[in-house]
């Protein structure tokens, strides 16, 4: 067999294909456009959202008949999904960039050094001024608290069921955190406020709203960790056991770091779930227009109940207000995650 | 330090399915033996069976002796976590700690059983790492992740890893089958080294590996698919491989088996 082949024995061969070419595109989405266009003309079709839907398929369309004509039918077919591809991701981020983009332009307005360090404090009703310094401190307190019951303990019932439970119980366990990853978030609210609240005649607080927002985060906790931990590799658990290391210390010093990434995020994931919780907060924090630090007795505000009350006021003022703690509140999650995704970043080591 | 293990009818089960059938096996301090055989013929699951890593898998339970010395390591008062203190293990595949440096791999160890001077880890590092005959290659990046290395030097890591909490038995489940004929021949060299101090039990595919490591042979075989493995014979490596009192050791040595 001849050793250098010639280009028509390639083509013979069946391994070259005429190629699409990017000006051939081009062209071939202009003349769809134009199609599209006489098509609004001649038929009763109008409207511009009409014609951009129209437009995209017609264009779709031509590209894939063109594509199967000249590269056949594998290359068409790839097109076509690619291009269903990318624009579902862009169908998906328009939503995302919207609302991130609308509360940016409305909340900047009023985003000042003098909003985020004051209170409501002797602010009227319907009167411009003020600010979210007492709303953040709720927030803070309430979601810190939160994180302190639910983190530790969810982290702790996840070990529990990849590492120790068998059988029935851990079955059971895992059947009742996915029962309450469904439930709603006033319910939650209702049970603090019925036993907390009401029941043990604590009253209102922080720490009511934190118990409340403990409940929402610990199913989400456990889920994301049991799954990060169960990717662990068990080579490397079983790796650590042939050094004659226990199984808790293991657990400790194999699996965890290793898993660290990945529960940080999802602990991130649950903490940015519930700082926007307003419904149980209603019930169990209160709100108020005044500074209060200590979250163990007496009503506090947070930012979701902050924007609540804005909101509801009617007046521009307070609207631009309510905008600006939404835009804090934005802000206040995207801080506390790059946070962590810069401590656990820093506690890896970057491999060579 | 090194020590001899005994088993005496020794059957391993996953569940209710046997994997390994009443295997009585002397392995002499201070040697390598080797365990061949075709897969699923229990080999594997009676090395880990050993040091007590088998019953890490849910359901996995064993029948039967083994002697550490003179010590039943199955006996009721005896800490698994103890007697894989005492025996370390080397696994098919490379599996250094990825969240932790090489100097933290090799002193993993020593470290998680408390011990925490300085001068003694630096000390056990570098006779470990000495010893792997991986010094010269990693000794200024000590502080790197493991998992940079290559698949032979994770290897050597990971052996490195085993020796530094001085066991006496060193058990190697198929050590070389990942790895390039360059990394395997730089495994063998140091198996023939750690012989000197340990006693050696590798599981291996490969006849001409336990050829040329190993002072004794034992060879497992399975009647069927799905049924328990059992031992053969074992004897002297030349003699099985020259010489073997079985017809089946003969048959799978020089290929025919069936």
């Amino acid at each position: 067999m001849s050793v250098t082949l010639t280009a028509t024995d390639a083509a013979a061969s069946g391994l070259q294909s005429r190629r699409y070419s990017g000006r051939a595109i081009a062209t071939t989405v202009a003349a769809a456009l134009v199609f599209t266009a006489l098509l609004f003309l001649v038929t009763p079709l109008g409207g511009r959202v009409g014609f951009l839907l129209v437009g995209a398929v017609v264009v779709l369309a031509a590209v894939a008949a063109v594509s199967w004509r000249i590269e056949g039918r594998r290359k068409s077919v790839n097109r076509l999904v690619t291009i269903g591809a990318y624009a579902a991701m862009v169908i998906a981020l328009i939503p995302l960039a919207a609302v991130l983009g609308y509360t940016v332009t409305r909340g900047l307005d009023r985003l000042r050094p003098a909003f985020l360090t004051h209170s409501m404090a002797n602010i009227g009703p319907l009167e411009a001024g003020g600010g979210v310094y007492h709303a953040i401190i709720g927030t803070l307190e309430q979601v810190g608290l939160a994180s302190l019951v639910a983190v530790p303990l969810g982290l702790l019932v996840a070990i529990y069921i990849t590492e120790y439970g068998r059988g029935r119980l851990a079955n059971a366990i895992r059947f009742f955190i996915d029962v309450m990853t469904g439930i709603p978030s006033i319910v939650a609210g209702l049970f603090v406020f019925a036993f907390w609240v009401l029941g043990l005649h604590r009253g209102f607080s922080g720490l009511a709203a934190a118990l409340s927002l403990a409940v929402l985060m610990l199913p989400v906790v456990v889920r994301s960790s049991e799954e990060m931990i169960r990717l662990v590799p068990s080579s490397l658990r079983e790796a650590s056991y042939a050094l004659g290391v226990p199984k808790w210390r293991t657990i400790l010093s194999v699996v965890l770091p290793t898993a660290a990434t990945g529960i940080t995020t999802g602990v991130m994931l649950a903490v940015a779930r519930v700082t926007g919780e307003t419904a149980p907060l209603l019930l169990t924090a209160g709100g108020n227009n005044f500074i209060h630090t200590n979250p163990f007795s007496g009503i506090q505000s947070a930012l979701p109940l902050f924007v609540f009350d804005q909101t509801g006021r009617g007046v521009d003022a307070a609207v631009n207000r309510a905008w600006a703690a939404a835009l804090t509140l934005i802000l206040i999650v995207v801080a506390l995650y790059i946070a962590a995704r810069v401590l656990t970043r820093r506690n890896s080591l970057a491999s060579r | 330090m090194a020590k001899r293990i005994e088993t005496v009818d020794l059957s391993c089960y996953y569940g209710s399915h046997k994997a390994v059938e009443n295997a009585s096996l002397v392995i002499e301090p201070k040697s390598v033996t080797a365990l061949i055989g075709p897969s699923g013929c229990g080999k594997s699951t009676y090395l880990r069976a050993l040091n007590r890593m088998h019953e890490v898998i849910p359901g996995a339970w064993v029948e039967g002796t083994v002697l550490l010395d003179d010590v039943d390591i199955y006996r009721p008062d005896v800490d698994p976590v103890a007697v894989r203190r005492t025996i370390g293990m080397v696994f098919q595949r490379p599996n250094p700690f990825p969240t932790m440096s090489i100097y933290d791999n090799v002193a993993a160890g020593l470290k998680l059983n408390g011990v925490r001077r300085k001068s003694e880890l630096d000390a056990a590092v570098e006779r470990s790492i000495k010893a792997a005959n991986l010094w010269t290659e990693v000794k200024d990046r000590l502080g790197k992740a493991g998992a940079g290395l290559s698949g032979g030097q994770q290897q050597r890591l990971c052996i490195a890893r085993a020796i530094a909490v001085e066991p006496a038995v060193l058990l190697m489940d198929e050590p070389c089958s990942a790895l390039d004929p360059i990394s395997t021949l730089a495994i063998e060299d140091l198996i023939s080294q750690l012989k000197d101090s340990y006693t050696i039990v590798i599981v291996t595919h490969n006849m001409q590996q336990a050829a040329r490591v190993s002072d004794t042979t034992a060879f497992f075989t399975l009647r069927g698919p799905g049924e328990a493995g059992y031992l053969v014979e074992v004897d002297s490596t030349t003699r099985i491989f020259t010489n073997p009192t079985e017809q089946r050791t003969e048959d799978y040595i020089t290929g025919r088996f069936g």
